[in-house]
């Protein structure tokens, strides 16, 4: 039911993703789209770097406490009359949702992009059952309509482009009684807000998901830009909450810390459009708003990753910073990666939900230039985490035959220290003589996926253990 | 079920973490909650309140808010009904239902059709007061009651915000601690608002106008007596 996992294809599916055209032309904006503007305004925040040292130690204090900051956000959510539902995998989520859908005779749900959503598959299980769900992000909604997966966790159509959309929104659009072809942006936004207008007023079920749950209040809270999460939590007589258990912090003034740096991390404002703290149903003198408020509490394994070393990884806000910042991402895209979380994120995430012996790729796919750790507003250790993930690929025996015979012939060599450094001079000195004056390699044997892209840049006389004894003397 | 995968996630919890993990500690997480201190007021938000309101105004503009500054409550209908002329857009409003605009003489502009409630999708214009600005980012900071229905906020596609000059503070964490101060506890919902809405879903282009308001119009009352901007 959920999503068709293609991550032990990624090669091919790298391939594939840079003979594609019209990819590569989505993917090269977004420097100026995302990475240009965040430098831009993390350098009008003097206390941006604060900023991010507290936000990692909040999180890093509810990590070590999560049951008890939970079992307080539960008790707000009841005493505000909401209700908190518990739920250990996918499976139990998809039930509990449907379950609450069925119980207002509901026939759609408007939803608010939620990456938890995509990880448990809502909306297949729903359409399976009869009822219809409604993307209302312009992204999820654009790709729902093609019926792909998102490519990216902030923006899931940036791999579209406006005539693909214009494509898209053409076909589909004539059942509302919009025939005209139109790829101006502005016409193509027009057109699905007229639609999706109609989607939102005839919802009884809105589902959104959470940024952050705030124990204090018993509060959920989203931030969008288009004021989607606003008008599917409003409008109908239900809002259900989607969210996973490590995005509960203490207090409203914690939100508030990590909130700035969200955006400047995500998009580069200097905040979103709409941050929007929902509590409980209604209150019985309100004129509008939903008449219950349901959270629906995902695990799906995070529990697990507490006390090892993937615990950090849970202090991830979902702004996507590693994702433009990676020059993997940037090269391939989040197709590649094969489920729902893409980049460096995805790599570290990945593994853990689905299983290492299917998304033993995703950690392999870096460069380890640690652009992602260095953006991060949360420090999340990325590369360190993706080395672990490889650490325990080769322990389980899951990386490729060739890997595993280059790694044991150079370990039987490293454990020999003198064979090992005539081994090294004499193939310096070779590949030295091999590339001659051009100082570089157009093929190597055994390394032909390495130069098949790029030529070999050749040693230049000294090992790295001469050079290492020089220093200081050879000290040490 | 859930009952069930209750027990069973908060045992996982603690076994993972183990009893001694360190920072674990169940008396500082009362204490956290109890204090809600805020963390890290930027610079920027610390300063005095006349060049809060500046920067308030300042910030708003930058995300494609608008903003009329007007002396007193007595010039809010004329200003509203210009802005409404200049859009080209009907002299017809929905106001909020909130006593806190009660003295604005809104009959001094009998072109102006207003009725009050909350919005309906045919609902073109929309006006309402706030609870505070925010300086630091040109935020609104807008709560939901009888007073002021959320659907104000968003349905419209034009939201005009009555906003006091002595409701502008510098921080988002000075919004809290005047609602904490008041004493009504947590409102249904709490929209902190920076702009109309907009996309950039198609090839990164920022559009403004998604799902919400195409316009985001701030009439500032400068307040008591003091010299106004034009």
């Amino acid at each position: 039911m959920t999503m068709a996992v293609t991550s032990p294809r990624f090669r091919e599916n790298a391939r594939r993703a840079l003979a594609d055209a019209p990819l590569q032309q989505a993917l090269a904006k977004m420097k100026a789209g995302f990475v240009d503007k965040r430098l831009r305004a993390v350098e009008r925040l003097p206390e941006f770097d604060a900023l991010r040292d507290l936000s990692r130690d909040i999180k890093d204090h509810v990590l070590v406490n999560l049951d008890h900051y939970l079992e307080r956000f539960e008790a707000r959510v009841v005493e505000c009359g909401g209700e908190v539902h518990w739920c250990a995998d996918a499976a139990e989520a998809r039930d509990v949702i449907l379950a609450l859908c069925r119980s207002v005779d509901a026939r759609s749900v408007t939803k608010s992009k939620s990456m938890i959503a995509e990880e448990i598959g809502i909306n297949d299980h729903l359409e399976a059952h009869g009822i219809e769900p409604v993307e209302t992000d312009l992204g999820e909604y654009i790709i729902q309509l093609a019926k792909e997966p998102p490519s990216h966790i902030i923006a899931p159509a940036v791999h579209k482009t406006r005539d693909q959309i214009a494509d898209l929104f053409h076909a589909s659009h004539a059942a509302y009684g919009i025939t005209e072809r139109r790829d101006d942006p502005r016409a193509l936004l027009d057109d699905a807000r007229q639609v999706l207008r109609r989607k939102y007023l005839a919802a009884d079920v809105g589902l959104t998901g959470a940024n952050f749950l705030i124990a204090e209040t018993g509060s959920s809270v989203t931030v969008t830009n288009e004021g989607n999460a606003e008008l599917t939590q409003i409008l109908p007589k239900m809002h259900i909450v989607l969210a996973s258990l490590e995005k509960v912090v203490p207090t409203l003034e914690d939100a508030m810390t990590i909130l700035r740096v969200l955006a400047r991390s995500a998009t580069g404002q200097e905040f979103s459009s709409y941050t929007t703290f929902a509590t409980g149903p209604r209150r019985a003198d309100d004129a509008d708003g939903p008449e219950a408020f349901h959270v629906v509490l995902l695990d799906n394994g995070r529990s697990g990753m507490l006390g090892t070393e993937f615990q950090d990884m849970l202090r991830c806000i979902r702004c996507g910073a590693c994702l433009n910042h990676c020059p993997i991402y940037a090269s391939v895209g989040g197709h590649a990666y094969g489920w729902v979380y893409p980049g460096p994120m995805g790599a570290v995430l990945t593994p853990k939900l689905i299983g290492i012996d299917l998304a033993g790729h995703l950690p392999n796919a870096s460069t380890f230039c640690g652009m992602c750790e260095s953006v991060c507003p949360m420090h999340i250790p990325l590369p360190k985490m993706m080395r672990h993930w490889r650490e325990r690929e080769f322990a389980q025996k899951l990386s490729p035959p060739r890997h595993r015979a280059g790694i044991a012939l150079w370990a039987w060599f490293a454990e020999r220290p003198a064979l090992y450094r005539f081994a090294a001079r004499l193939g310096v000195g070779v590949l030295g003589l091999i590339a001659g004056r051009r100082g570089r390699l157009k093929s190597l044997p055994g390394a032909g996926g390495w130069t098949v892209g790029r030529d070999f840049p050749a040693p230049e006389g000294r090992t790295f253990l001469d050079l290492w004894a020089r220093r200081d003397g050879g000290g040490r | 079920m859930s009952g069930d995968a209750r027990a069973r996630i908060l045992a996982t919890i603690r076994d993972s973490l183990g009893a001694d993990a360190p920072g674990r500690d169940e008396s500082a997480v009362e204490a956290r909650l109890a204090a809600h201190e805020p963390n890290l007021i930027p610079a920027r938000a610390r300063i005095d309140p006349g060049a809060q309101v500046d920067l308030f105004v300042e910030m708003a503009e930058e995300v494609s808010t608008t903003v009329a500054r007007v002396a007193g409550a007595d010039e809010v209908p004329g200003a509203v009904a210009d802005y409404l002329a200049t859009h080209n857009l009907p002299a017809v409003a929905k106001l909020a239902p909130d006593p806190g605009l009660d003295d604005i003489p809104w009959a001094e502009r009998p072109t102006l059709t207003l009725s009050r409630g909350k919005a309906v999708d045919e609902d073109a214009v929309t006006i309402t007061g706030a609870f505070a600005g925010i300086a630091e980012t040109g935020t609104l900071m807008l709560l939901s009651g009888p007073d002021h229905p959320t659907t104000l906020n968003i349905l419209p596609e034009t939201h005009i915000v009555v906003l006091r000059r002595e409701h502008i503070v510098g921080a988002y964490e000075e919004g809290w601690a005047r609602l904490r101060a008041e004493g009504r506890g947590m409102p249904r919902t709490v929209g902190f608002v920076t702009g109309p809405s907009r996309s950039a879903d198609i090839e990164q282009t920022i559009l403004i106008g998604a799902h919400g308001p195409r316009r985001l119009h701030i009439v500032l009352i400068d307040g008591d007596g003091e010299e106004t901007e034009a």
